[in-house]
């Protein structure tokens, strides 16, 4: 209960300082404003919401696919992870947002690079993880699924694999919160729809309020996808509440 | 049966094992006993073929050999009956059919109702009991058993000591016990050989009734110990 009081105070005081201080909306618009822009807007924030989510849910479970894909890859080849690895790192230096119009123009400017854009934010945390998480299992259960037949393949199946479950949730919980801001690098660069093509319209057009409200829904939507995850974890790694 | 012929171990510069020869004979059950660092594990991980020794020969090989290791190394995702079912799952059997031919052998050793429960939901007895059924599961036709019941609480253990004695005796084995617990080997076993530095020290055969209370069990438990010492 205390960070929802503590969320309702700040909201007053911003409310009271802007209000008091007699701001305009324009330049700083008031939570009352937001949430008016939030309701006036609903139209047009609603269809904005339905591109971006397409594109933030298709671009996150390519990441998840393809971070698992190199996970496992690097996990079974030392040489590939001496390799690729810092090929990795570097990547994740080069800022995505001058990455994604350089993407828009090889890739057209349909859906395509948005998920590219959405899963190169997002595949890094997850593969960080399940790298770690796999190299972690218990040598004592490897040696024992040695003693009991188990093949290279079956004790990645049935101990590593499973037991590097929750440090892949773990990168997949810190990429989901990654995943909306991917989803508007991918939109500015070049789109005529979703959210993040809604902020680029409302900015020359001074409607700040409406560039607060697709700020909100899209922190909603990066919550939401972090619940799913989450819950999805509760249900696939029962052992580990 | 089991033989070990002349087996050294040499590690970190010490003769961990050295010159170590034994016999367990078909469905024979030979208890190893000694200090901590007399080199109990080393001889397993060998016998087991998880380690190869700097000189001897050994008879048997990770193909011939289940090991039940000190901890039970239940994998916390899979239900009771699916733990028991890991050595039939690794040679090929489909899940449902491994099921079905473990399931007698999970009632026989009194685990009927804990099927679907997930190890965090045992008790440490019945987490060891799953550990066995896996280890009797896996078809061998040697037991290696590593303290098997070193991580339980003493009336735990008095009480798995015997349930594996029946347990034994009803799936007979060849079976090699490593205890620091002379007791246990006694109870277990039909000969008990005491392992210090790297060599067989003693043997006793357990020619005594296999009860607690009883005078010669009690003797043959102090020269045991005595020999250890």
């Amino acid at each position: 209960m205390r960070p929802a009081i503590l969320f309702a105070a700040l909201i007053g005081v911003w409310e009271a300082v802007v209000k008091l201080a007699h701001v305009q909306d324009y330049v700083f618009p008031a939570p009352t404003a937001v949430a008016r822009a939030l309701y006036d807007d609903r139209g047009l924030l609603g269809s904005a919401t339905l591109v971006t989510v397409r594109e933030l849910a298709l671009g996150y479970l390519l990441a998840v696919a393809g971070a698992l894909v190199i996970a496992i890859a690097l996990h079974f080849s030392a040489a590939l992870r001496r390799a690729l690895l810092p090929l990795l790192v570097l990547s994740q230096t080069v800022p995505t947002v001058l990455l994604a119009p350089i993407l828009a123009i090889v890739l057209g400017y349909g859906i395509e690079p948005k998920l590219v854009v959405v899963a190169i934010v997002c595949f890094f945390p997850i593969v960080v993880n399940a790298v770690d998480g796999l190299r972690a299992a218990d040598p004592e259960l490897i040696r024992m699924m040695r003693t009991l037949h188990g093949s290279r393949l079956a004790i990645f199946r049935r101990v590593e694999f499973p037991g590097a479950l929750p440090a892949i949730f773990s990168g997949a919980r810190i990429a989901a919160t990654y995943a909306a801001v991917g989803a508007v690098f991918g939109e500015w660069a070049g789109s005529s729809a979703g959210l993040g093509f809604v902020i680029l319209q409302a900015q020359p057009a001074l409607e700040t309020a409406r560039i607060f409200a697709a700020v909100i829904v899209l922190s909603a939507l990066a919550l939401a996808l972090y619940g799913i995850v989450s819950l999805t974890e509760r249900i696939l790694v029962p052992w580990h509440a | 049966m089991l033989r070990t012929n002349g087996v050294t171990r040499v590690l970190g510069g010490r003769r961990v094992l050295d010159d170590l020869s034994l016999t367990v004979p078909e469905h024979g059950r030979v208890g190893i006993v000694g200090r901590s660092g007399a080199g109990k594990s080393t001889l397993l991980s060998l016998i087991a073929g998880l380690d190869t020794p700097d000189e001897g020969s050994i008879s048997v090989g990770l193909a011939d050999c289940a090991l039940m290791p000190q901890r039970d190394c239940l994998l916390p995702w899979r239900t009771a009956l699916d733990n028991a079912c890991l050595a039939l799952e690794n040679r090929g059997v489909p899940r449902t059919e491994a099921r079905e031919r473990a399931h007698p052998l999970f009632v026989r050793l009194g685990l009927a109702g804990s099927e679907e429960l997930l190890p965090a939901k045992l008790s440490g007895g019945m987490r060891q009991r799953v550990a066995f059924a896996r280890t009797l599961l896996a078809d061998k036709r040697v037991l290696l058993l590593d303290e098997p019941f070193g991580a339980l609480d003493a009336i735990t253990r008095s009480e798995l000591q015997e349930w594996l004695a029946d347990a034994l005796t009803d799936e007979p084995r060849t079976v090699l016990l490593v205890t620091h617990d002379v007791e246990e080997a006694l109870l277990l076993c039909d000969r008990v050989l005491v392992l210090g530095n790297g060599r067989i020290t003693a043997e006793f055969d357990v020619d005594v009734p296999r009860v607690r209370t009883d005078l010669a069990f009690v003797e043959l438990r102090e020269r045991a110990l005595k020999a250890i010492a």
